[in-house]
């Protein structure tokens, strides 16, 4: 889909579906394209990191940065099938895996202390104390049985998340 | 953010005119308040945060105020297409030539008056500028004609008292030869360049015109001086003033700046609204020059709006020029039915300035100590 062509044909849509997992319907998938179309202002085929940090509410989320390292440059099957963790069918599972790769911001496959940390510092900015955020951290994790040299894996994340409801679910605009 | 450097001196000196944004959010974004200790699953979740992003990225109210919505075509059977096909023929083979004929002919005219009574007149100013009044009206009811407008006025006619200033929602810079027909306005605009440009600094300079240049920093200050001169004159024309700063699609309102509620004068609102079933009107700048904009207009039917020249409104004691400026907003997008936003119309220019992603991390930090104490 690299041309970005201003009309999507029924075999595009059917593609893009297939590639989220179904998580979208085809309206979502139409309405996605008009919004994909309408950010990416020369029709290259992708959004650049500029293109979405001119949404001025986006550009003001404090984890902005991490995510646009996450969806830059995406052409669109890619871009939906990031939104899809989004989407109201998708499960607990693939929204705690979404959280656990916007932790693991090198791709390893495990979550630091040091991983947390600087999420926690996107989150809090000047207003905690590196230290602070050391310790409050360090009280938490020793709580629930991990210390500070612990390595996070995926299901480390399902465990502690999966009890709690998350709620990570965008309502694409279909008119 | 490399590019957006030299943006962010800017961002800063218009956070002064910002209110607190918290204030517009509709309620459904502001994140329920946890409670109860602190636990590892709270320190991990960061949902809340990646939900507003992603909703901003699937829709927002911002892109949303510059979006041109074009009319849905209705030419697609087989008995429309060639009722539209002679639509075609007629507008840009008919009308659209007769057009640049009473265009030309006005300028003629205009031109040929104009000269003359601007250096012949150099010693009798007061007619002078009533001449020159009279003929830039005329060269605006020209243009007006030159795109079939037709303009519905309602509300008495703007009257030259001094201290008062007229402040109107923006689509286009036609909705200033619309106003300018009927009264000439003084206006304070931004300085373009090409044949716009060269009318600027020669015709408008006669009624009375303030150059602004959005990328200077330091020109508000100048700006806002200039303004009180002009306003406390009592010869000058009435200023007419469009505090959003830049043309939104006549669907929504963005804020207004306050500038030109704190001049301490009366403000007489004005509220335009075009008729889409016509011509879009919206002059979506980042897509088309002024130019192309023109000429969109005078190859479709006609331009049709209404104009409301509404209640004159005071600075209530006790308000502020920022909430001033909002109620004055208020008044307008009520009559012309647009909907309010709660964003400034220079980030389309710039960058958010980096208050209010610190306002998020401050709640952020002050609820996580709070729950760290709690047992």
């Amino acid at each position: 889909m690299g041309q970005a062509p201003s009309m999507l044909t029924q075999y595009d849509i059917e593609e893009v579906q297939e590639h989220c997992n179904n998580l979208f319907s085809q309206q979502e998938i139409v309405s996605l394209y008009q919004r994909f179309c309408q950010l990416d202002r020369n029709a290259k085929g992708f959004i650049s990191a500029d293109e979405f940090l001119s949404v001025p509410e986006f550009a003001m989320n404090p984890l902005s940065q991490r995510l646009l390292k996450m969806v830059d440059g995406l052409n669109f099957k890619d871009f939906v099938a990031f939104l899809s963790a989004f989407s109201a069918k998708a499960t607990i599972q693939h929204k705690i895996e979404f959280i656990f790769r916007v932790y693991d911001s090198d791709s390893n496959g495990k979550v630091s202390f040091n991983d947390i940390l600087e999420v926690l510092r996107d989150l809090s900015g000047s207003f905690l104390s590196d230290k602070q955020r050391e310790q409050v951290l360090s009280q938490v994790l020793a709580e629930t049985g991990y210390t500070k040299e612990s390595y996070l894996m995926l299901d480390d994340f399902i465990k502690v998340l999966g009890s709690s409801d998350l709620k990570i679910e965008v309502e694409v605009p279909v008119d | 953010m490399s590019g957006s450097e030299k943006l962010t001196s800017l961002s800063s000196e218009l956070d002064l005119d910002r209110p607190n944004l918290e204030d517009y959010l509709p309620s459904g974004s502001s994140i329920q308040e946890p409670h109860g200790k602190l636990r590892l699953r709270d320190l991990l979740d960061i949902s809340p945060a990646l939900t507003e992003a992603a909703g901003a990225i699937v829709d927002d109210s911002f892109t949303r105020c510059f979006k041109s919505n074009p009319p849905e075509p209705w030419n697609w059977n087989v008995y429309l297409f060639p009722l539209w096909c002679c639509g075609v023929v007629v507008r840009y083979l008919i009308l659209f030539p007769g057009r640049v004929i009473v265009l030309t002919v006005g300028w003629i005219i205009f031109l040929s008056s104009f000269i003359p009574v601007h250096f012949l007149l150099k010693g009798h100013d007061n007619l002078r500028k009533k001449l020159e009044r009279f003929l830039v009206e005329l060269i605006c009811s020209f243009f007006v004609a030159s795109w079939t407008g037709v303009v519905k006025y309602h509300g008495p006619r703007p009257s030259m008292r001094p201290k008062q200033v007229f402040v109107a929602n923006h689509t286009s810079m036609i909705d200033f030869i619309i106003l300018e027909q009927m009264t000439a306005f003084a206006v304070i605009m931004q300085k373009h360049p090409g044949w716009v440009g060269l009318l600027q600094k020669t015709i408008l300079e006669s009624v009375g015109c303030i150059w602004f240049n959005r990328a200077e920093a330091k020109d508000r200050e100048i700006v806002a001086r200039k303004l009180r001169e002009h306003v406390q004159g009592t010869d000058n024309n009435p200023l007419l003033i469009f505090p959003e700063g830049t043309c939104v699609n006549n669907h929504y309102t963005v804020m207004f700046k306050k500038g030109a509620f704190e001049l301490g004068c009366t403000v007489c609102p004005i509220a335009i609204k075009y008729n889409k079933i016509f011509v879009d009107a919206f002059w979506n700048s980042r897509k088309q020059s002024f130019t192309m904009h023109l000429l969109q207009l005078m190859t479709s039917w006609a331009v049709v709006c209404d104009v409301w020249y509404l209640e004159p409104q005071n600075l209530k004691p006790g308000e502020t020029p920022i909430e001033f400026a909002e109620r004055v907003r208020d008044i307008i997008s009520v009559r012309a039915g647009l909907k309010k936003v709660p964003w400034d119309g220079y980030l389309k220019y710039s960058r958010p300035s980096p208050k209010h992603r610190e306002q998020k991390q401050q709640s952020f930090a002050e609820s996580m100590l709070r729950r760290l104490e709690e047992k």
